[in-house]
């Protein structure tokens, strides 16, 4: 396995420094794919044991090739983080063919013209520039799928010590994650086990300093038909504006993610032509509502739904914080909230949901506590796409008059905090200056609920420039 | 640009359709696969107007194997009808195209050209092959293996791509045990596709459809000899429009799953679950013979290993292989059948339109053979009961050639519960073509 890429007992994540376990693959808190995760700028380098074992090599971070004919791999530890032996995979051992029916390389020669063959490489002499000019990619692929025992000579200009034994089995496309084994084909799919990959937008997440936002797959669905959009404008006095869009899919539509996609797309791009120009925000948000509305209704145009399947909808929350002024627009049950950074204050509900339990109480037929105890709470009455009746976008404005935070999210999120006081308390203290950890906590929040939908929350604390630079 | 290197092949597609969400512990995933090939380049017009047809001759190869065994002089419009039959088939044959006559008895024999060799279509052979026909006469056995050994000889002598046999037979195959027949089956599987044909009432239809299904062709009654004419031109020209030949199937499942059965259920249902040949960890190829400008629908039912609710598997890749004269492997088109676990019991608990609609379709063929063994075993209420439910399935899918097939054996009391009598006299010409017919399927209706 990975040594490189795994990080040890004691570790923290290199996203939101999270502690690990050493078979973590994804994190505990945000669920940054750990395995995936090049060496970035971001990324800690891995710690190793307090005594490693001897011949263990500084591990170099992926990301930095060495220098050419200077090829210097790090010798493979034979024990991993847990002091447990490394299983040494070498490529012959798994012979056969990839799910596409081409035999997968045997030899470097073969492996590289596989590359070739895959359109990757382009052409194999380039190829095998790259792996011995130490582009890691596709040296590691060579070393992976070259075979640890040499059986055969080696072409003449191979460096023997591209063939490192327990060279990272991600090397060659990526190593599955549900089996580790078998290797990630180009649909997505392990062509060992079959099982999908984890995909971009199965865990998202954004921070622009004053608006942070988090969007995840949850632990039900098989993907995430939530998005969001969140962006930072100046307005013509050169104060700040700052945009937070959140969309929810309707799973019962055709391509609800992608519904949701255009839909924050859409509002976010009309805001941020709006608010600079001058726009009042009510005005922008109700212009941003209806090109939303416009780009899901496209959706249903393009697509050529058939005629028993509902075309494509989602919901639309979205807030823009332009200087002393708070606007929230919203379409179908996802909703803002309010919550003042002295925690003594009342926190706020500021959007009434376009639900049946929601038109239950507000017509006085049930409680609340009723209506979302019944099957039918979650029936919007309200959505973008091209069979909703009508768009009625509602927008409201606010002039908190105190610092604190709004909160913009998906019912993933808020069927485990319905209450503004709920979604209080889980809501960190100090969510003015980490907002994109308090967006990981309300999500890991759902998540420990029971994850039962896609879960988005945006985090964008009052005033903005309380979290520092202002970008005008 | 042309290139003349290679035939140009039509283009293959592959379409799926399925219910992709199971249930939290569901593991059997059912998916219709459609494959269509298209603009091979062959039209009606080159099969009518054979001169017009282009500079390349078409690469194939055609061998008819007419049964001359004694019965086909009883009654003598039975020989007559398959020497006019064979003459008109050889006139639907291009320009370009080798072919062969072999007369069939107890054993076979070259009628034309003769010398284990074959003519090159054009119009003198084309000539020289029906005034062979002239000295045809009918006398001595069947023994319809040794005609095929023969055929295969031949047809794989020439190297053609496409290679074809159509075989016409008007009686049991008494002189070789069945088990010759199997071996000359296994032994010509895979060198060439053969149409088959019964005519008259005295031939056995297991004998039949067991030539077209091994050799991966089409089997049908002509009960009336001079029905035949009509036939063999029709076979000749859907032979003369296939294109592309020896196309697999190729079905790749993941690691602990297990392959329920790979059925084709149109145009026709055949099975090809135990046909498979392995193609490498975890892959798989089936047969489907050779392909012109047409459509087939496939019937695949796969077990996966269980996942947790949430979790997306590939169950299946299926690709259309055709595997070269190098060793090669072409993927000419390729489709994924996916699951996904959720915990929506009406996303999980819906029956996808085509694999029920086929489902039923493999049903009413099974049905209707069953209820046909049972009534010659003289299981009455057996017969009415499997009919019974056949009128029942063909009614409610729309399957009208079926439909009225049955009508000719049973009296339709109620189709919709399926409630039939048995018909006191049945002409056996009715019973086998209801026979040799029952695996014709329909397609779904397009809403």
């Amino acid at each position: 396995m990975s040594q490189i890429d795994q990080p040890a007992a004691g570790a923290n994540c290199p996203n939101c420094a999270e502690p690990l376990e050493s078979d973590d693959r994804f994190c505990g808190a945000c669920g940054l794919d750990l395995a995936a995760r090049p060496g970035g700028p971001g990324d800690r380098p891995t710690v190793a044991l307090s005594t490693p074992p001897e011949g263990t090599a500084v591990p170099v971070p992926a990301g930095r090739a060495p220098a050419e004919g200077s090829v210097d791999w790090p010798e493979a530890p034979e024990v991993d983080s847990s002091d447990r032996p490394v299983p040494v995979h070498h490529g012959s051992e798994l012979p056969g063919t990839d799910s596409t029916g081409i035999a997968l390389p045997r030899t470097e020669e073969e492996a590289l013209r596989h590359d070739a063959r895959a359109g990757d490489a382009g052409n194999p002499e380039n190829a095998a520039d790259a792996a011995h000019t130490g582009n890691p990619e596709n040296a590691a692929d060579a070393a992976h799928t070259g075979g640890t025992d040499y059986p055969l000579a080696a072409p003449a200009a191979a460096d023997p010590r591209l063939a490192v034994p327990a060279a990272p089995e991600s090397g060659g496309g990526r190593a599955c994650v549900a089996c580790r084994l078998g290797r990630v084909d180009s649909d997505g799919y392990c062509e060992n086990c079959g099982h999908a990959q984890p995909r971009e937008r199965d865990h998202m997440e954004q921070e622009l300093g004053a608006v942070a936002a988090v969007s995840d797959r949850g632990l039900r669905h098989h993907r995430n038909e939530d998005a969001f959009a969140v962006s930072r404008t100046a307005l013509p006095d050169g104060s700040e504006a700052v945009v937070a869009v959140v969309c929810d899919g309707v799973s019962s539509a055709t391509r609800p993610d992608e519904a949701s996609l255009a839909a924050s797309r859409a509002a976010n791009e009309t805001l941020l032509a709006a608010l600079p120009r001058g726009t009042h925000p009510q005005q922008a948000m109700h212009e941003a509502i209806l090109a939303a509305s416009g780009a899901v209704n496209s959706l249903a145009a393009q697509g050529g739904v058939q005629v028993d399947q509902n075309a494509p909808a989602c919901t639309l929350v979205s807030a823009v914080i332009a200087g002393e002024l708070l606007t929230v627009g919203w379409v179908g049950d996802s909703r803002a909230y309010w919550v003042p950074l002295d925690r003594t204050a009342p926190s706020a509900r500021l959007t009434e949901d376009d639900s049946w339990a929601a038109q239950m109480v507000a017509n006085g037929l049930m409680t609340e506590a009723e209506a979302y105890a019944d099957e039918r709470a979650h029936a919007i009455t309200g959505w973008l796409g091209a069979d909703a009746y009508e768009v009625e976008p509602h927008i409201a404005s606010f002039k908190p008059d105190r610092p604190g935070t709004v909160v913009v999210c998906t019912d993933g999120l808020w069927n485990y905090a319905e209450a503004a006081e709920e979604m209080a308390r889980v809501l960190p203290a100090d969510a003015a200056e980490r907002p994109l950890h308090s967006a990981q906590v309300l999500v890991g929040h759902a998540l420990d609920g029971g994850g039962h939908d896609n879960v988005t929350v945006a985090v964008l604390p009052f005033p903005p420039s309380a979290t520092g630079e202002v970008s005008a | 640009m042309a290139n003349f290197s290679k035939p140009i092949g039509p283009r293959f597609s592959v379409e799926v359709y399925q219910n992709e969400y199971l249930p939290e512990g569901g593991r059997e995933v059912n998916a219709i696969v459609t494959v269509t090939a298209t603009g091979g380049g062959t039209v009606g017009g080159a099969v009518s107007a054979p001169g017009l047809y282009g500079a390349a001759a078409p690469d194939a190869a055609v061998a008819i194997m007419v049964d001359c065994s004694g019965s086909m002089d009883y009654p003598s419009t039975k020989m007559r009808g398959a020497r006019e039959a064979t003459a008109a088939a050889i006139d639907t044959l291009r320009d370009g195209v080798r072919f062969a006559v072999i007369a069939g008895t107890h054993v076979a024999k070259e009628v034309y050209p003769g010398g284990g060799a074959l003519a090159v279509a054009d119009s003198r052979t084309r000539e020289e092959a029906k005034d062979a026909l002239r000295s045809l006469s009918a006398g001595g056995g069947t023994a319809i293996g040794t005609w095929l050994r023969l055929a295969k000889g031949l047809l794989t002598g020439a190297e053609a791509a496409i290679r074809h046999g159509i075989l016409l037979t008007d009686g049991r195959n008494e002189h070789e045990s069945p088990e010759d027949l199997k071996a000359a089956l296994d032994d010509c599987a895979g060198s060439f596709t053969c149409d088959a044909r019964g005519v008259g009432t005295d031939w056995e239809v297991k004998e039949v459809t067991g030539i077209a299904s091994a050799l991966l062709g089409s089997a049908d009654i002509v009960a009336d000899p001079s029905g035949l004419r009509e036939d063999f031109t029709r076979m000749m020209e859907q032979a003369m429009g296939k294109e592309i030949a020896d196309v697999a199937l190729r079905l790749w499942t993941p690691l602990g799953s297990e392959i329920r059965f790979v059925k084709q259920v149109a145009p026709t249902v055949e099975e090809l679950t135990d046909r498979r040949a392995e193609a490498g960890p975890r892959a798989g190829d089936y047969p489907t013979g050779s392909w012109g400008d047409e459509s087939r629908d496939y019937h695949l039912c796969i077990e996966v290993p269980d996942a947790a609710i949430g979790r997306e598997m590939l169950a299946a890749r299926v690709s259309l292989v055709i595997t070269e004269a190098d060793g090669g492997v072409q993927t000419l088109s390729q489709g994924l059948v996916r699951a996904v676990w959720t915990d929506d019991m009406a996303a999980s608990t819906s029956l996808n339109p085509q694999v029920a609609h086929y489902t039923g379709q493999a049903e009413l063929a099974d049905v209707i053979q069953r209820g046909l063994e049972a009534r010659k075993a003289g299981d009455l209420d057996g017969a009415t009961a499997k009919l019974g439910r056949a009128v029942q399935l063909a009614s409610a899918s729309g399957n009208a050639d079926t439909a009225k097939l049955l009508a000719k054996v049973v009296d339709v009391v109620d189709e919709a519960t399926g409630t039939v009598r048995l018909k006191a006299k049945v002409a056996d010409s009715d019973e086998m073509t209801l026979e040799t017919r029952s695996t014709k399927t329909v397609r779904v209706k397009k809403s």
